[in-house]
């Protein structure tokens, strides 16, 4: 599988144990060397850019911090938001699920490259994904005379958005789960059904417990990038204020009207999104960790 | 005959791939393959203008040139990252190790000002540059730290896995062996991590060519001279020149399958060295 995001890793880590060591262990120059590099690059590059998002929100004040949130464009853009993740996070969980059941329970031909396939979208360019719906959906597209007869919008509607954050988060959920499906095996579904399990059973009762939180790892990373994603969604989008726009799309259209305390309130809201989302990550990392230990302990 | 009994053991199989491969289709594989079949309306002498014009070209050299240094930073000061996280305890360091994934996490175009406020001439960096006559935003720099940002976790997270299954015997037995600190790490534990500092490199770099939303508030978008491709794509859709958009887009797309390409080889090196995937 391609790294193009987060893997769920539940391996324990012991930093410990490098520097106990006299052969690991550096001399502390080394070690201050390093770590003052290392964390200059990390600070600058990446905590900086954290820190300004709330700065810059709040320096107008609290006020007009709040006043940015509940202006009536600002809150069409949340709920659109909102509604573009409901729908394209269950899909692509409904998607993973079948994908990786499929994939880690039976023996087909080209499985490896079905495999790549699903995780072609994270290889295209943003831009890319929201043009390929234009060239279908869009008026000279494919299906652009027949939709016109119909009155029915794609483009630069709400449905095209939902498309291209389908399109963009595609993978997430089916690339943690397919790895670990497939060396979890499938003696213990085997066993359930020839004990006369249902299926359905069978995958509510052995298999989630056994996936659960590889599952909800997928399912955090995919709905943070299902409400930032900006490249896609913006060539699909067509920036109609108060009805196309998202989050991320309202912070564009504000920072580009130069009423930047605004744009960097709504912006702060989405960086306050990817805090929890790591928050909730590290923990489902650590309780799966913990899961595997005890199992490991039994 | 063992095959064809797991097939009818658990049930589901034609329901979850029938659906798979239907909606794969739906979502992605049909929607991309308009963006070949469009292109192939065009004639050989159109497409080629379209994708070989100055400004098109020049966004080319940006985009590739930005998006390989950017690379070669990430690698550098990502090796470095990641050593100091495995092999040291200082204290944050499991909130620097979380906090890592941020460009993950964070939306693009939330990073993109971000870094615009703190570059310009009078924000935290610009102003402190700005005296020494030192511009980066709204310039090729700017392109050049917004896809350092995006690009930072790929190699950290590649190599970290690595240098902490590293067994402390092989430094053991090279420092037994005479070998000092560095020898040791030039000779033993370099090659072990090379496999997966080039694939974090290649993931860097696939996806810094594409990046869009945090490069295009920072960039300046000048044309010939700070304007991206992806850019050029939507500049191109919002003419209604979309057949120009599509040749464009084709020639990304064949440079992302030949990236993806170069990652599954990389990984799969990265599979037998370590008997595991990164």
């Amino acid at each position: 599988m391609t790294g193009f995001a987060a893997t769920f890793d539940t391996r324990a880590h012991a930093v410990g144990k490098f520097e106990a060591n006299a052969a690991t262990r550096d001399a502390s120059w080394v070690k201050f060397l390093v770590l003052g590099i290392g964390l200059s690059y990390f600070l600058i590059f990446l905590l900086l850019p954290l820190i300004a998002v709330f700065a810059e929100a709040l320096r107008k004040g609290a006020e007009a911090y709040f006043a940015a949130l509940v202006e009536p464009d600002a809150l069409s853009a949340i709920r659109l938001t909102l509604l573009a993740a409901a729908i394209s996070v269950p899909l692509n969980l409904i998607f993973g699920l079948a994908a990786a059941w499929a994939i880690a329970k039976f023996e087909f031909p080209g499985k490896n490259f079905l495999i790549t396939l699903i995780d072609l979208p994270f290889s295209v360019s943003p831009v890319v994904a929201g043009l390929i719906y234009v060239l279908v959906f869009g008026r000279q597209g494919w299906l652009g005379s027949w939709l016109g007869e119909h009155d029915i919008r794609i483009i630069f509607a709400v449905p095209g958005i939902v498309l291209a954050t389908i399109f963009v988060t595609f993978p997430f959920i089916a690339r943690e789960l397919i790895p670990l499906m497939q060396a979890q095996g499938r003696e213990e579904e085997e066993a359930a059904v020839s004990l006369g399990a249902a299926g359905f059973q069978t995958f509510w009762r052995v298999t989630l417990p056994n996936i659960k939180w590889a599952l909800l790892y997928g399912v955090i990373l995919c709905n943070a990038r299902a409400m930032g994603e900006f490249g896609a969604v913006s060539v699909v989008s067509g920036h109609i204020r108060g009805e196309t726009n998202t989050m991320p799309l309202h912070v564009e259209i504000l920072y580009n009207e130069y009423q930047f305390s605004a744009a960097f309130a709504v912006a702060s809201l989405l960086a306050l999104l990817a805090l929890v989302t790591l928050v909730l990550k590290t923990y489902v990392e650590w309780r799966a960790r913990r899961s595997v230990q005890e199992g490991r302990e039994q | 005959m063992a095959r064809s009994i797991h097939k009818r053991v658990l049930p589901g199989f034609g329901l979850s791939l029938g659906f798979t491969i239907v909606y794969l289709s739906l979502i992605v594989l049909i929607p991309l393959s308009a963006v070949f079949l469009k292109t192939s309306t065009m004639t050989p002498n159109d497409f080629w203008e379209a994708v070989t014009s100055p400004r098109v070209v020049a966004s080319y050299k940006l985009t590739f040139g930005a998006s390989f240094l950017a690379a070669c930073i990430n690698a550098v000061f990502g090796l470095l990252l990641a050593w100091g996280l495995t092999r040291y305890t200082f204290p944050g360091r499991k909130i620097v190790d979380a906090l890592i994934d941020l460009p993950f996490a964070l939306p693009t175009a939330v990073a993109g000002i971000a870094l615009t406020a703190i570059y310009a001439k009078n924000g935290w960096i610009g102003s402190l540059l700005e005296p020494h006559g030192v511009k980066i935003a709204f310039r090729p720099a700017g392109v050049l730290v917004a896809l350092i940002f995006i690009g930072m976790p790929f190699v950290v997270r590649t190599v970290q896995p690595v240098l902490e299954d590293l067994e402390v015997e092989f430094e053991e037995a090279a420092a037994s062996l005479g070998a000092n600190r560095w020898q040791s790490f030039q000779r033993v534990v370099f090659p072990t991590l090379l496999p997966a500092l080039l694939t974090g490199f290649a993931l860097a770099f696939a996806r810094a060519v594409g990046e869009y939303g945090s490069v295009i508030f920072i960039a300046g978008n000048i044309p010939m001279v700070s304007e991206i491709t992806p850019l050029i794509i939507i500049t191109k859709l919002e003419q209604f020149d979309y057949r120009g958009a599509t040749a464009v887009a084709a020639v990304m797309l064949v440079i992302s399958f030949a990236m993806l390409l170069v990652i599954n080889m990389l990984q799969a090196w990265n599979a037998r060295r370590y008997g595991r995937n990164v």
